[in-house]
């Protein structure tokens, strides 16, 4: 055992890049090099991806909750919804948006690659990129939704989304029980990541 | 789901019967193994798009190909599965899909 152990730490020294983290900052030497792009351009582009993160997501979902007029908007054209919230999501093709109701629910998967809404939750979890989920979701989504968490009576249809083209998902979950008093703030703070992905339901109402 | 989209030469429309092609060729494909030989039915048509096929070879993608959101139910794919009304929804293009 001891010996596997030194082995495995003696293959994978910690200072070492893998041969595909080699790979791309050579194309990013090659890039600048040439002058296809600037340390500056570099920069903002990484300044702009880890500022898209699922509070946007969040601040939607809370928006639809407290007016029905804004979430008629959301599920007719998401994309002018997120105009209007000031999201840019206009680097997606086609925007759709899933409503979760008392009888049906919504999971998304992406079992060719990771297809993700960035621009609204920003990069996906590790969990969703892994050939487990990948390969589960689609033919046991509520097996998968079990270990979130969440069990789905018998009653509920699931609609497993799997997003292998131009369209990005959003589930829109349905409004936690107990929450008629809480400020849009407030709601969006029980909108977490996973429920805009569909594996589990937003936080629960805090205790009044 | 969403404002209706008009494809003028979409080949199918909601609620028609599509059968998924069994096809096997090399390249970049957007269509999933597991679905090739399953039939369903459209439920959306959500616009034209560039040919991914294309795209990823480093073609111009064109001409555009409808994109369907195609619905299936869960026991037509997968035989063994419990919930019998649980649905699994799939974006295919136009080109992999049969009148059934």
């Amino acid at each position: 055992m001891a010996k596997a152990h030194d082995e495995d730490t003696h293959e994978h020294p910690k200072h070492e890049l893998s041969p595909i983290a080699k790979r791309v900052y050579a194309i990013r030497e090659l890039l600048l090099e040439k002058g296809v792009l600037t340390e500056d351009d570099i920069r903002r582009q990484i300044e702009y991806q880890e500022a898209r993160s699922p509070a946007n997501g969040a601040k939607l979902v809370a928006r639809a909750w407290v007016d029905p007029a804004f979430k008629e908007r959301l599920i007719e054209d998401p994309k002018a919804a997120c105009a209007e919230m000031g999201i840019d999501a206009t680097s997606i093709n086609e925007f759709v948006v899933l409503e979760n109701t008392e009888k049906v629910r919504h999971m998304v998967v992406c079992t060719l690659c990771s297809c993700y809404p960035r621009p609204i939750l920003g990069r996906p979890p590790d969990w969703y990129k892994s050939f487990n989920y990948r390969k589960r979701a689609v033919n046991d989504p509520r097996g998968v939704m079990r270990e979130f968490g969440t069990v789905v009576p018998d009653d509920v249809e699931v609609r497993v989304h799997d997003s292998t083209a131009d369209i990005r998902y959003l589930v829109l979950p349905l409004r936690p029980r107990g929450t008629e008093g809480l400020s849009e703030a407030e709601l969006a703070r029980l909108v977490t990541r996973d429920s805009l992905i569909g594996v589990t339901d937003p936080l629960a109402a805090p205790p009044a | 789901m969403g404002r209706a989209l008009t494809v003028p030469n979409a080949r199918f429309k909601p609620g028609d019967r599509v059968r998924v092609r069994m096809e096997d060729r090399p390249g970049h494909i957007r269509t999933p193994w597991y679905i090739r030989g399953k039939t369903g039915w459209v439920e959306r048509v959500h616009g034209e798009f560039l040919n991914p096929e294309s795209l990823g070879h480093g073609g111009d993608g064109l001409p555009k190909r409808p994109l369907y959101l195609v619905a299936f139910e869960q026991p037509e794919v997968w035989g063994a599965y419990g919930a019998r009304r649980d649905k699994l929804l799939v974006d295919i293009y136009e080109h992999w899909l049969d009148p059934a």
